[in-house]
């Protein structure tokens, strides 16, 4: 029922447009993204990464447009994607192989068992630690290695570099490689190079009303006009 | 789809024996609101004995109360909600998970603890065992409608005076007929079939109801 | 010399030399105070068999008062010295002495079946250890929600402090209102009217007791200081793996489980 990173899935959003307690964070946004395809979300503090990955995960309802996830049957957008943010939904009396085993039984379609999931981010021998005993950055990488729990399509990684390390990120970089490999998505909302290769970057800039953000292909250097 | 909820109600009861949560300290409350109350009638047994029942089911609705507060609060904090949000059954089975564990961990031990309580407003066995009865039947009432509260305050901040504000007023239908199930176990006009059918009828309305409308609070909190 | 004893490293070491000789005493004191209240104290003339539970009822109360005393006295410690030793004794004497008055209101109620027909009732003296008995709940609820221990101590130090000022008004308003709603013609057992014959095991019994309290508590300090060096030494296996996450890959090989560690 659950589509496997290997099917070939396509995000389609069109003219999106977010209003949050009456401010209007974005309009006319559209992007597609094909399979194997990455998408760097740039722009200033505040200009609406955060919120665009929210109505991508379905917890904000946009004002206007519409999102697709095309090719995977019946199942509903957010139950293709994994999203890793700043709440990085851990509890932290659990050990990190019983948080990775509930996300596992939780959203289904099991890949890795969390003892490797944990080994390929570094962290085996926390797998027995009460998160709460972790650091940030430790933290950060068991929320990532839920990515490896469960097969989804869609990655959507809000900062995912945040109190990471230089190796870590590099690990991190491999990981999103080998998904786009397989066809999956990343979407991913970032201040700083990822080491994704050729990702496309979208850069919301705000005030949203008087430009109209627009995928562009390339690196182009981050702008903060 | 079982298995998610099989997953999310075995984690809420890990997490409820390892972080000592809700269910010890709704127990205490529980106690202490039956111990009040002979020092405002003073320690008449028969006054007591008397109101006994309303005494348990008054302590009961006020202890459902304590840490309904955080059932959906501290997954709305830290992130969880959105992987329930992810999981490929609706929101409705998640919730309806959630509160079947935190009625286990709380509703639960303070029916079976009512018999050991109603010693201290001197009520007789079949006295006992009716408004033990009773609670075990109306409790996951209390439980649901108090889950929609507890949904609907999950991203405010200080919710939890707002939400005994907010669901006390839907939880009177079930103290009402509660209470006139364990008093007509004592004697009365009313047969105690009657009260605990309507009870039973009570909680399962607010199982379907509180589940929908908690899961469509929890939908678009924001 | 008193500093020394008190440093954690020498609590744990005379500690654990004293235990098995305090435990073995106080299970000697216990059988002793057993034999006599069972088969050498003389039934009462009025309540026959029923009063053997006040040998275990009376202890039960003064060890339940005893270990809130203690708490108060290791409140002070924690709040002026801000020891830890004294953290730890406060930590570990509530769920002891809780168990204690909960052990008292159920030899409490038990003896009251046959005296007053019913198991409870609103008694001045039991109801007082009801009130002591939800104020241990509280202190107990104060630990668990608090994670960090120091911080929890102070918290639970001024609780217990508040306590155990209140708690003498605490008796005398019971008091003022149970005599207000009944005469005192229930039981009365002042230490004066009671015979030695039962005066005796009844000593005995709660020399014993205390001493079992004491080894409890010791052996729950005793726990309570290992499972604060578990959460630390847990804490800085969380910081080692931070320190090592360079090497990812030799990370892998060289786990130490934390059992070990230990």
């Amino acid at each position: 029922m659950h589509p496997v990173s290997g099917q070939p899935v396509r995000l389609t959003v069109t003219d999106l447009a977010v209003r949050r307690s009456g401010r209007r964070i974005f309009s006319g946004l559209s992007f597609g993204l094909g399979p194997g395809e990455a998408l760097m979300v740039t722009g200033r503090n505040g200009a609406g990464k955060s919120t665009l990955l929210a109505v991508l995960a379905g917890r904000l309802k946009p004002e206007a447009g519409s999102l697709a996830l095309e090719d995977v049957g019946e199942a509903s957008l957010p139950e293709c994607l994994h999203i890793v943010g700043h709440r990085d939904g851990l509890k932290g009396a659990l050990t990190a192989e019983e948080n990775l085993s509930f996300a596992r039984g939780l959203l289904g379609d099991p890949a890795l068992a969390p003892r490797e999931a944990l080994a390929e981010l570094g962290l085996a021998h926390a797998l027995r630690l009460p998160v709460a005993y972790l650091s940030a950055g430790q933290r950060r990488r068991v929320a990532l290695a839920r990515l490896l729990v469960c097969r989804r399509p869609l990655w959507l990684l809000d900062e995912p570099t945040a109190a990471l390390d230089i190796a870590s990120q590099a690990v991190l970089a491999g990981l999103m490689a080998s998904h786009r490999a397989a066809g999956g998505l990343v979407v991913a909302a970032t201040h700083q190079a990822l080491g994704l290769a050729d990702a496309r970057e979208l850069r919301i800039a705000r005030p949203a009303q008087d430009e109209r953000p627009a995928a562009r292909s390339g690196d182009a250097p981050e702008d903060c006009a | 789809m079982i298995g998610a909820i099989r997953a999310l109600v075995a984690r809420d009861l890990v997490l409820a024996a390892r972080v000592g949560g809700s269910g010890a300290l709704s127990l205490v409350f529980f106690l202490m609101i039956v111990a009040l109350v002979p020092f405002a009638l003073g320690p008449d047994l028969n006054l007591l004995s008397r109101i006994g029942p309303a005494i348990l089911w008054l302590a009961a609705v006020l202890a459902t109360l304590i840490g309904l507060d955080r059932l959906f609060q501290a997954d709305e904090e830290d992130g969880s909600l959105d992987l329930m949000a992810g999981a490929p059954v609706p929101l409705e089975c998640m919730v309806l998970a959630k509160v079947t564990a935190h009625w286990l961990t709380t509703g639960l031990p303070l029916a079976l603890a009512s018999p050991l309580f109603g010693l201290l407003v001197a009520l007789d066995g079949t006295a006992m065992a009716g408004t033990a009865l009773t609670l075990l039947v109306g409790t996951p009432a209390l439980t649901f409608v108090g889950a929609v509260g507890a949904a609907l305050t999950a991203s405010i901040r200080r919710g939890g005076l707002i939400l005994a504000v907010l669901v006390l007023p839907l939880m009177i239908p079930t103290l009402i007929f509660g209470v006139s199930a364990a008093q007509s176990v004592a004697g009365g006009t009313v047969p105690f079939g009657t009260p605990l059918m309507i009870l039973g009828g009570l909680s399962l309305i607010a199982a379907v109801v509180g589940t929908v409308a908690a899961a469509a609070a929890l939908r678009w909190s924001e | 010399m008193w500093t020394r004893l008190a440093n954690p490293g020498h609590f744990m070491r005379w500690s654990g030399a004293l235990l098995p000789w305090l435990a073995g005493l106080s299970a000697a004191g216990v059988a002793l105070g057993l034999y006599l209240s069972w088969f050498v104290a003389p039934p009462d003339y009025q309540q026959g068999e029923t009063v053997r539970i006040m040998f275990i009822h009376v202890p039960a109360a003064w060890l339940g008062v005893f270990f809130y005393g203690s708490m108060a006295l290791s409140a002070i410690g924690t709040l002026v010295w801000r020891h830890p030793l004294a953290d730890v004794a406060q930590r570990a004497a509530a769920p002891i002495g809780a168990a204690f008055t909960l052990i008292c209101l159920v030899t409490g109620s038990l003896w009251g079946k046959p005296m007053w027909g019913t198991y409870w009732v609103w008694d001045a003296r039991l109801t007082s250890m009801l009130i002591l008995f939800l104020i241990y709940c509280g202190i107990m609820a104060l630990w668990r929600t608090m994670e960090d221990p120091n911080r929890a101590a102070r918290a639970v130090a001024i609780l217990t402090l508040v306590g155990a000022i209140n708690l003498p008004i605490i008796k005398f308003s019971v008091n003022w209102w149970s005599t207000l709603h009944q005469p005192a013609s229930i039981l009365r057992m002042g230490g004066s009217t009671i015979d030695p014959s039962m005066l005796y095991p009844l000593l005995t019994m709660i020399g014993a007791a205390t001493l079992t309290g004491l080894s409890l508590h010791l052996y729950t300090m005793r726990t309570e200081i290992l499972r604060r060096r578990v959460r630390t030494l847990t804490i800085r296996e969380a910081e080692r793996l931070d320190a090592g996450a360079v090497g990812l890959a030799q990370a892998r090989a060289d786990a130490v489980p934390l059992g070990q560690a230990l």
